[in-house]
């Protein structure tokens, strides 16, 4: 059975590497490169359906690898940043048990959003990027909202695997 | 175990909605103030990798190409905005960015540590002003 769980959550970790670079084919023109946060849904459902330490497993191992693939040591600290910080919100929420995948989705897109911002604020010491906060928030409650009704419907269509 | 957890966290609730419409209330409230307050920039200050470079008036028209180790950035001045007509990172996302002129605006390129904000006028911290 460990087999089978390992096999399983690589290849949702790999779904996820993929949502990661197909948001990255597309130029939003909003600043810095906000991403839409495509590989959410993955990460929400393996927290909602599957469970708490995979969440984790999945997300790191996932922002690792992108960066090693197809960034550079800088966007790794970011995407660090922002996964941390949306995992650690995300599981609270999911723990309290009173918010559904969507609620949960929609502030792990705000908690990343913030965790970038955070970290470009420290690397480029000038406070002036949280200008942009305010978008960044809204953008990331929309993109919460469509990746928590996707992460919704695979929960409840993807067969009983692990 | 797994499954009877989940299904309850399935359906949207009125926790949710609430949750989604503070963070909007927050971040329209924000945004609003932001665009109120907006004053047309005085000038350009560059930071590269945290230390302020030079300051160029948004008045006159430059162009200059701020380098960094390897890495450049070009950055165009032209009828009081400013903007990265190209630069030397892979994704040129400081170039999609467009255009800034107002107070608190900022052009950022990550890659290269290179950041432009803009600001009401040149504080007297800065070493350079070009």
């Amino acid at each position: 059975m460990k087999a089978k769980r390992i096999t399983v959550l690589s290849l949702f970790c790999a779904l996820a590497m993929i949502m990661s670079y197909l948001e990255s084919l597309v130029p939003l023109p909003l600043p810095f490169g906000i991403k839409v946060g495509l590989p959410n849904i993955i990460i929400v459902f393996i927290l909602c359906r599957i469970g708490i330490k995979e969440a984790i497993a999945v997300s790191l191992v996932r922002v690792i690898l992108v960066s090693l693939l197809f960034g550079n040591a800088l966007s790794l600290v970011y995407s660090l940043a922002g996964a941390i910080l949306s995992l650690t919100l995300m599981i609270v929420l999911s723990l309290l048990k009173n918010f559904s995948t969507v609620g949960i989705s929609v502030v792990g897109g705000v908690a990343h959003n913030a965790g970038q911002i955070i970290v470009a604020c420290i690397v480029m010491d000038t406070a002036q990027i949280s200008y942009y906060m305010p978008i960044l928030a809204i953008s990331g409650i929309v993109a919460g909202v469509l990746v928590g009704i996707m992460g919704n419907l695979l929960i409840k269509k993807f067969p009983k695997i692990i | 175990m797994c499954i009877k957890y989940s299904m309850k966290l399935n359906k949207i609730n009125r926790n949710d909605i609430i949750l989604i419409a503070v963070l909007l209330c927050i971040s329209l409230v924000a945004l609003l103030i932001f665009s109120l307050t907006k004053t047309e920039g005085g000038y350009a200050v560059v930071v590269i990798d945290g230390t302020e470079v030079a300051t160029y008036p948004l008045n006159q028209d430059t162009e200059v190409k701020l380098t960094y180790q390897n890495d450049f950035n070009l950055l165009v001045i032209k009828d009081g905005a400013a903007k990265i007509k190209d630069a030397s990172c892979p994704d040129k996302l400081c170039v999609h960015q467009g255009e800034v002129m107002y107070n608190g605006e900022s052009l950022v390129c990550l890659p290269n540590k290179i950041s432009v904000k803009i600001v009401s006028d040149a504080e007297s911290n800065i070493d350079i002003i070009s």
